[in-house]
C-alpha cells in the first residue's frame, strides 16, 4: 500500500528497498522524516498525541498522492503517517518518491509533505513537560505553502 | 433537492472540538431550516453550554467535512450521511 495510517514506527530503508525492489526505470528517491521535536515555543514537552479521521484520512492522504502522480513522471510515492502517541526523536511521518530524474522526486515529496500539512485531518497534542497539554494550532505559513503549487483544483475551505 | 426531514445524520467531532461538545459522534435529525453547513454550524451554537463552547462565532474556527471531503460553509447538508467538524489540520 502507498499510503498507510499506523500507530507502529517505519523504517526509511526498508521503504526504500520495497519501492525499488526488481525495478531499473528509477534514477532518484528521496525521502523525507518527520520526527517530534522535544520543545514548542521554547518549552520542552514530554509527548504528542495525534488524533485523525479514520477512513477520511486514508482518502485524503490517496487523493494527495494521485494529484503528485498527475503531476509528475513517478514511478513510486510513498505516504506513512503514524498515529497515537509519540515522544520526541520518534518518527511521525515518512514521504518517499522515486522518479527517473532528481527534479521530480525532489517537488513531489515537498508537495506531498505541503498538502500533507493542510489537507489531512490529523491533529496534534502536545504534552508539556510542566503538565499542561494543548491542541497545536494549524499555522498560515502551511497554506501558504501549499498554496504556492499553483493550478490544483481542489475546492478547499479558506 | 433531497427532502431530509426526519431523517438522522451522523455528526462526528474531533480534537478540541470533540472534547469540548464532549462525545466523538452522534445521530441527530437537522431541522428543515438548517441548509448550508454555515446554517448547521449556527445550530449547533444553540444546542447548550458544550455546544456554543465549540460552534459560537468568536470561538476559534472549525472546519467541516461532508461525507469525509472538505466543504467551505456554503456547502449544502441534504445529502449528506456524515458531517464532521474539526479544528484546522495540524498532522506531518
Amino acid at each position: 500500500m502507498p499510503v498507510r495510517v499506523q500507530a507502529s514506527d517505519f523504517d526509511a530503508g526498508a521503504e526504500i528497498a520495497r519501492v525499488t525492489a526488481g525495478r531499473t526505470d528509477i534514477g532518484a528517491i528521496v525521502t523525507f522524516t518527520g520526527t517530534v521535536r522535544g520543545a514548542a515555543h521554547g518549552e520542552p514537552i514530554n509527548a504528542i498525541t495525534l488524533e485523525h479521521y479514520p477512513g477520511m484520512t486514508e482518502a485524503e492522504l490517496e487523493r494527495i498522492e494521485a494529484l503528485a502522480h498527475e503531476r509528475w513522471p513517478l514511478q513510486a510515492a510513498t505516504i506513512i503517517h503514524r498515529i497515537g502517541r509519540l515522544t520526541p526523536g520518534e518518527n511521525i511521518v515518512l514521504v518517499v518518491t522515486a522518479s527517473a530524474h532528481r527534479q521530480a522526486a525532489f517537488e513531489a515529496a515537498e508537495f506531498l509533505m505541503d498538502y500533507l500539512k493542510t489537507d489531512a485531518p490529523f491533529w496534534k497534542k502536545e504534552e508539556l513537560a510542566s503538565g499542561n497539554a494543548h491542541w497545536v494550532d494549524a499555522r498560515d505559513t502551511d497554506t501558504t505553502a501549499r498554496d504556492r503549487w499553483a493550478g490544483s483544483t481542489e475546492v478547499k475551505p479558506d | 433537492m433531497t427532502d431530509k426531514a426526519g431523517q438522522p445524520v451522523k455528526l462526528r467531532y474531533f480534537a478540541w472540538v470533540r472534547e469540548k461538545v464532549g462525545r466523538g459522534e452522534e445521530d441527530v435529525t437537522l431541522p428543515a431550516t438548517v441548509v448550508s453547513v454555515a446554517d448547521l454550524i449556527a445550530w449547533q451554537s444553540t444546542r447548550g453550554p458544550e455546544y456554543a463552547e465549540a460552534f459560537s462565532a468568536g470561538q476559534r474556527v472549525v472546519r467541516a467535512a461532508i461525507d469525509q471531503r472538505h466543504v467551505k460553509p456554503d456547502a449544502h447538508v441534504a445529502s449528506a450521511r456524515e458531517i464532521a467538524f474539526f479544528p484546522p489540520v495540524t498532522g506531518g
